[in-house]
């Protein structure tokens, strides 16, 4: 009996890391914009990108509960090591990509030992004081980073020296697309794995894991320099594809278009903040075309209503539903 | 195991002028089952906090076995084997009994940084952590969220999470808290039946569950401890009696 319940158990763990159909459907569908929208590439490549840089921002506040409102100085950091290696004449995109992750990480680690010991209020503040700081001095440092007008001169180098960056986005959207997906596997690993375990134990009752052992605050730093990492990663493909980078990568607008479009889509599900993404990046292009002033009217009254409506984002109204009508997600 | 498990020597703290802990002195023999007792306001819990790190005392020390613990934060301690449980349910509501008690045995076994194996790899620790819940009556309800149980499961369920850190020493703060009287037997029921490599300190105001269940017991009063021994002479005490037991003790 006991080790028919024991097996049981692992069965029921296993499921949940199985892939299931929904998953596999939509990465066949992130393929879609190549034969359904060729002209939309450039955004498509855009949305990705971005995507990748929720999807860091989901690992720190949708599974671990530390909340941010400076993320954007990982991704600001990487765009511009990325830039201004090419700048200074390296324009080869794979290794701009590691250095400037590496860049990113160094700065996410430094960082996190004072991220890691506050919560709640305090932490948002120290986040965003952080942000600030590093856009300031990056503002100011215009000797190196262009100031206001942002790097100029920029110009990468093909992809594998074979595939040149398009005007279509064709090179840009296949670039992003895989490094978006590659991450995603680790991601998925990741909070899959025991540490993912305890960062859930983290953002379920942070106070209750020194009493079973855990050395929590070791285990922020940890996460804290992977998502600046991967945050650095997703800064370092939009400078290599748009060959710019301007303060706004680094800017406060930017610390909390992140944070809306993981509460759009839904936090801590992976997929929440992918879904999320789409949906801001595609109606903003949308609505910015008819009006673009109204842009942010629009998109503060579909952020009241998701957060009114669907507690845990569009995903998770979408997993009720396919609940309801008996299906499995 | 042999000689004292836990001892504290002159514990001081208080809160500007109120005075949580006054000069208090402890020594826990290995094995033994201590109650802690005394009237609300007594500084029992504030014991437990100064004991597992999570309050810094003013003066004194701690011992934990040969060595002091008195600068080690919460989580050392836990490692070295001297650990808690909650007057007041502090659990992991969205995460299931499975997946907390698996995440503590993971914390002791040092595999909790692991990020690039899944979970379901770590099979001696699941396999661990249910054993832990089976023999607490929790195997029925594993998979399901901590926040769905019944409130005597999620008690269960605190002293499971402490369990599987493998304790030497474990502090139970009011473990029947809140749980229905027949019930609270069953608790302690569990708890009597812990290995004697253990060493329990429990606060407890049911003083049938306490003489049930205690070898020896702590009086505390007012920051100090007024009187220690064993269950027929706390009944004794003069003082005890005049204190805290009053007119309500029939032993």
């Amino acid at each position: 009996m006991t080790t028919q319940t024991l097996a049981g158990s692992h069965d029921v763990l296993r499921a949940q890391i199985r892939w299931r159909w929904s998953e596999v459907a939509f990465w066949l569908a992130t393929l879609l914009p190549f034969v359904l929208a060729p002209n939309y590439l450039v955004l498509a490549s855009q949305v990705a990108i971005t995507a990748l840089f929720v999807l860091s921002f989901d690992l720190i506040l949708g599974f671990s509960g530390i909340v941010s409102l400076g993320h954007a100085a990982y991704f600001g950091t990487g765009a511009y090591t990325a830039g201004l290696l090419s700048v200074w004449g390296w324009g080869e995109p794979l290794s701009g990509l590691a250095i400037a992750a590496l860049a990113a990480g160094l700065f996410g680690y430094l960082t996190s030992f004072i991220v890691a010991r506050f919560r709640h209020l305090a932490l948002i503040m120290i986040t965003l004081g952080i942000g600030l700081v590093i856009e300031e001095v990056a503002n100011h440092a215009s000797w190196l980073t262009g100031g206001f007008d942002g790097l100029q001169g920029i110009h990468t180098w093909p992809l594998f020296n074979t595939f040149r960056f398009d005007l279509y986005g064709y090179t840009a959207y296949s670039y992003a697309l895989v490094v978006l997906f590659l991450i995603f596997l680790v991601a998925r690993r990741l909070i899959h794995s025991p540490f993912g375990l305890a960062l859930r134990g983290i953002r379920e009752n942070g106070q209750r894991m020194p009493a079973i052992g855990a050395p929590t605050r070791a285990h922020i730093r940890t996460i804290y320099t992977i998502a600046a990492i991967i945050a650095g990663i997703a800064g370092a493909m939009l400078a290599q594809t748009t060959e710019t980078v301007s303060l706004e990568s680094l800017g406060f607008q930017r610390s909390a278009d992140v944070l809306v479009m993981l509460i759009l889509g839904g936090t801590g599900r992976l997929y929440g903040g992918l879904v999320g993404t789409i949906v801001y990046m595609v109606a903003r292009d949308q609505f910015s075309g008819l009006n673009p002033q109204y842009w942010y009217f629009w998109i503060g009254l579909l952020l009241i209503a998701v957060v009114m409506l669907l507690p845990n984002g569009i995903l998770g109204g979408l997993t009720l539903l396919a609940r309801r009508l008996g299906m499995k997600p | 195991m042999s000689g004292t498990a836990l001892s504290a020597r002159g514990l001081n703290k208080s809160f500007g002028s109120l005075v949580v802990a006054d000069d208090v002195a402890l020594d826990l023999p290995a094995g033994v089952r201590y109650a802690l007792i005394g009237p609300n306001g007594a500084g029992k819990t504030t014991l437990i906090n100064l004991m597992t790190g999570m309050l810094r005392p003013d003066a004194g020390a701690i011992f934990l076995g040969d060595n002091e613990i008195t600068a080690l934060p919460p989580e050392q301690r836990v490692r070295l084997g001297l650990v808690r449980t909650y007057q007041v349910n502090s659990l992991f509501p969205h995460l299931t009994a499975l997946e907390s008690v698996t995440l503590a045995v993971c914390e002791r076994r040092r595999v909790a940084r692991n990020w690039w194996r899944e979970l379901t790899a770590y099979s001696q620790e699941i396999d661990e952590a249910h054993d832990i819940l089976a023999a607490l009556t929790l195997a029925a309800v594993c998979h399901r969220l901590t926040r769905e149980l019944a409130y005597g499961q999620q008690r269960l369920l605190e002293i499971a999470l402490a369990l599987a850190t493998r304790p030497k020493v474990l502090l139970l703060d009011e473990p029947a808290a809140g749980v229905p009287r027949e019930e609270s037997k069953e608790l302690f029921a569990a708890i009597a039946g812990l290995s004697r490599d253990i060493t329990v300190l429990f606060i407890e105001h049911d003083m049938d569950l306490v003489f049930r269940f205690a070898s020896r017991v702590i009086v505390m009063v007012g920051g100090r401890v007024l009187v220690e021994g064993t269950p027929s002479d706390i009944a004794a005490d003069q003082r005890v009696r005049a204190v805290y037991l009053g007119k309500s003790h029939h032993g």
